[in-house]
């Protein structure tokens, strides 16, 4: 139960987080990877400041982890291999598209705009192929 | 294109920090957006329910923003459907192939500079500004 609302609370702060900085709007997304034309900062900032959360608190909590004799935390895979540069340069591609990624547009999904519900469907029909491809030999 | 507002960004960014805080709490492992939603495909049993709830919790901020500061939830760049829709399928399989976003490899792995989110950044970094010089710059932003 406890992870359940600590989840929903984590969800629910991304959204506002999003929102107020102004990155579920996709002209910040777009105007971030212009480096050609008029360039925004705002998504480098955002980017910066919750990377700066959480390099703290990961610390934190990593140390509060061992100490309390938890199971440590699952470190994350270290390879660099061709997925992860397919997939990266696939997902670039779409978001340079749209100026939307995964969290943005699950956010304003709820404003029922055609084009975020078109994006969000896909997006989902995208993650499910994977897992459809991933599991069928 | 609006102009820079530093404090909201980094305010925000902050709450962005806090909430993947929380996930990691909630799931014991580095996650992001991408990898949260997409684990809901077949998941593990038991594995479900916190990741239903983050999407709960989005979607909930998604209403809150809506009720109180609608223009934040504005779509304000013009592209067709048929590109919205290539534009989805590429992020969804992408973040799911390259296993994360924006906010697992972009905020949770320059935390940690992983050198493996770090490539996928430099990935999806470099593929989005071609794309947008392509679209905005060669195509006069129709698409």
């Amino acid at each position: 139960m406890r992870r359940v609302l600590l989840a929903g609370l984590s969800g629910l702060l991304m959204a506002i987080g999003l929102g107020a900085a102004g990155l579920t709007n996709p002209s910040r997304i777009v105007g971030f990877l212009d480096f050609a034309g008029h360039w925004d900062a705002t998504a480098l900032l955002v980017m910066l400041s919750a990377a700066g959360v959480f390099a703290i608190g990961y610390r934190f909590y990593v140390k509060h982890a061992r100490q309390s004799g938890q199971a440590a935390v699952q470190t994350p895979r270290t390879r660099i291999d061709l997925p992860l540069v397919v997939g990266s340069l696939m997902f670039g591609v779409g978001w340079g598209l749209s100026g939307l990624c995964p969290g943005p547009a699950l956010v304003s999904i709820v404003g029922g705009a055609t084009s975020v519900v078109v994006f969000g469907v896909c997006m989902m029909a995208g993650m499910a192929v994977h897992g459809l491809l991933r599991r069928t030999p | 294109m609006s102009d820079l507002r530093v404090v909201p960004a980094l305010l925000g960014g902050g709450l962005v920090g806090v909430g993947l805080l929380l996930a990691l709490w909630a799931s014991q492992r580095v996650v992001g957006v991408s990898g949260i939603v997409g684990g809901l495909w077949r998941p593990r049993p038991g594995d479900a329910a916190w990741r239903v709830a983050f999407l709960i919790g989005l979607l909930a901020g998604g209403t809150l923003l809506l009720l109180f500061a609608p223009a934040t939830l504005r779509f304000d760049v013009d592209r067709s459907l048929p590109a919205l829709a290539v534009s989805g399928l590429l992020v969804g399989f992408g973040t799911r192939l390259g296993n994360g976003c924006t906010s697992g490899h972009g905020v949770c792995g320059l935390a940690q500079l992983s050198p493996r989110s770090l490539v996928a950044m430099l990935c999806f970094v470099g593929a989005g500004a071609a794309t947008v010089f392509a679209v905005e710059h060669l195509m006069a932003g129709r698409i």
